[in-house]
């Protein structure tokens, strides 16, 4: 059983007061996620990751498509005792205290009121909340607001956990804290779903990831899959190079880009033919010293760049914009 | 209803925090003072005015309770996006609607019932210090229990405006959900001229409407027994008991629409 499955899901905004027409969000979006993964969902901003994910919690309903998570509807309330879910930007009620916010939520769960207590206080104690959590929340900066939208995100032990940018608002030691957070979660099984814009979370952390561009799904699969160790270059850093012998490598094109690490040291970037062992022993011959060779591969990131680019001229190529449904 | 009664919980510490009982002070040192002012007139007619005074301060104070936290109950929530993490969590959005309607109405009930328990033991504090002969002049008892009817009617007349201020607020912003649940309450307590408006303009059409306006809108005039329990006329248990009944069912039906429409809405 998938932890999360959504068949052709699909949703259509009206948009515009005196003459109302569709606006797509989200195309067709077909996806399954395995129980115990950690799941990056992609996109750019505006690209429908927001609308998935209340599509997934039922903060908003379908035009059509179905969606399942742990083998059920959304929406089923037997599901929700099973699932946690961080809004983006989440915003709390002000009067409450984190402590007593979080006893509130433990309680919607039929907790009993010690143990509302006991998970409150376990949970604020690993997202690095301390003494504040007796403040009220109006008191709380956005990165606290963060760590306590994390932590209610995860009263009830949930087997999934739909997290909408968790690391917004977070100064580095906070995201490396959250980024621990999320592997504890899947070392115990949890499945955790993210949506980010920071590639380089997704990539330390995501076993599988989506892309989404414009409302459809760009790209979806492993990571190792996705980026495929398909090497584009090398990286080669040698020493003792003259301006001569980098001046010839230049000309031959066998250099695709030159970085001056210091005096007579450089990082250069060959393409993937001719082998880099021949370019080596050419500037070698020349009385450069080798330093290191690594290859270069593709990171999520540049997967990342050249799907938006793919969609976004695919779109331009279709005309008025393919989200707009209505007559123009 | 473990979760309702959460909800109605929390709405009701929201309204202790922002400081709605606030208002019982404003109560109480409008009504010392004004018993105090209205002492220096007619020996008979002062405790009259003060009863009238007194139920009819319960009642505004009652509706700018009802309406005033009514329309923002589940705006704020929808505005602030706090429905987003609240809404994951095993509950209906049914219960949240009606949690926040059980949170209001018991804030209203502990605000009332203060105010009942102020009263009353402002009217025991005047009958024991006034001269024994104004008394005779008087047409009812100061501590007159027969004002528990018109203060139950009370109770249930705000508990209908604000069940229309929730049910407005589940799809309005809360400057429309006021304008409208006033405009409601205004037309509501004129009940009888609605019913009667054929009989003064020409047009059928408007004769029409209004009678329209009668039957559909609530009919607040029916809950207003203050003047009679003043003047020590008889309200019988029956009228109270049914006018209850007419509210309550009322109420029932505008949730059952405020929790259709809820249920329906996107949250975007």
């Amino acid at each position: 059983m998938d932890a999360i499955r959504t068949d052709a899901l699909t949703k259509h905004y009206t948009v515009g007061f005196w003459r109302p027409r569709p606006y797509l969000a989200l195309d067709g979006l077909t996806l399954q996620v395995g129980q115990g993964e950690v799941f990056g969902f992609l996109g750019p901003n505006g690209a429908g990751k927001t609308t998935t994910l209340k599509l997934l919690l039922q903060l908003i309903y379908p035009t059509s498509g179905r969606a399942e998570i742990l083998g059920k509807p959304v929406g089923d309330t037997s599901v929700k005792r099973r699932i946690g879910y961080l809004p983006e930007q989440p915003y709390f009620y002000d009067y409450l205290t984190a402590q007593e916010l979080l006893e509130y939520f433990a309680a919607l769960f039929g907790y009993a009121p010690a143990e509302r207590r006991a998970r409150a206080a376990k949970l604020l104690d690993e997202v690095g909340i301390g003494a504040e959590r007796r403040l009220q929340l109006r008191k709380f900066s956005k990165g606290m607001l963060q760590r306590v939208g994390i932590a209610q995100a995860l009263i009830n032990d949930p087997e999934v956990v739909f997290l909408d940018e968790p690391m917004s608002g977070l100064d580095p030691l906070g995201r490396r804290e959250i980024r621990h957070l999320i592997l504890r979660l899947r070392d115990r099984g949890c499945t955790v779903f993210f949506s980010s814009h920071v590639l380089a979370d997704a990539e330390a952390l995501c076993s599988r990831v989506a892309i989404l561009v414009n409302g459809h799904l760009a790209t979806a699969g492993k990571l190792s899959d996705i980026l495929a160790f398909k090497i584009r270059g090398w990286e080669l850093v040698v020493s003792d190079l003259t301006d001569g012998a980098l001046q010839q490598a230049q000309r031959q094109g066998h250099v695709t880009g030159t970085t001056r690490l210091g005096e007579s040291r450089y990082a250069l970037e060959l393409p993937l033919t001719p082998a880099p062992e021949q370019i080596l022993a050419g500037l070698i011959a020349q009385g450069a010293q080798l330093v290191t060779l690594n290859p270069l591969r593709d990171t999520l990131e540049d997967v990342f760049v050249r799907q938006v680019s793919a969609t976004s001229d695919l779109s331009a190529s279709l005309g008025e914009g393919s989200r707009r449904m209505g007559p123009a | 209803m473990r979760v309702i009664r959460h909800v109605a919980v929390n709405v009701f510490k929201e309204s202790v925090r922002d400081k709605v009982l606030y208002n019982l002070v404003v109560f109480a040192v409008l009504l010392i003072s004004m018993s105090y002012l209205i002492g220096q007139l007619t020996a008979g007619q002062d405790m009259k005015i003060i009863k009238d005074l007194g139920l009819a301060s319960i009642s505004i104070f009652g509706l700018l309770i009802a309406i005033f936290i009514g329309i923002g109950l589940v705006w704020k929530e929808v505005e602030r996006r706090s429905i987003y993490a609240l809404l994951s969590k095993p509950m209906r959005r049914s219960e949240l609607v009606l949690g926040k309607y059980c949170g209001l109405v018991l804030t209203l009930l502990i605000n009332i019932a203060v105010m009942t328990i102020a009263f009353y033991a402002l009217l025991a504090y005047i009958n024991w210090v006034i001269d024994p002969a104004v008394r005779l002049s008087w047409p009812a008892p100061a501590v007159d229990p027969a004002m528990l009817k018109a203060i139950v009617l009370i109770v249930i007349e705000l508990m209908l405006v604000t069940a229309i201020a929730l049910f407005f607020s589940t799809f309005s912003s809360p400057f429309l959900s006021a304008i409208l649940t006033i405009g409601i309450w205004v037309i509501g307590h004129f009940g009888a001229d609605l019913r009667n408006f054929g009989g003064v303009v020409g047009s059928p059409v408007a004769a029409a409407v209004a009678r329209g306006l009668y039957y559909v809108l609530p009919n607040f005039s029916a809950f207003d027994v203050k003047a009679q329990v003043v003047h020590g006329q008889a309200v019988p248990l029956g009228y109270v008991g049914l006018t209850s009944l007419y509210g309550l069912t009322y109420l029932a039906l505008v949730l059952v629409g405020a929790v259709a429409i809820f249920s329906r809405r996107d949250f975007k």
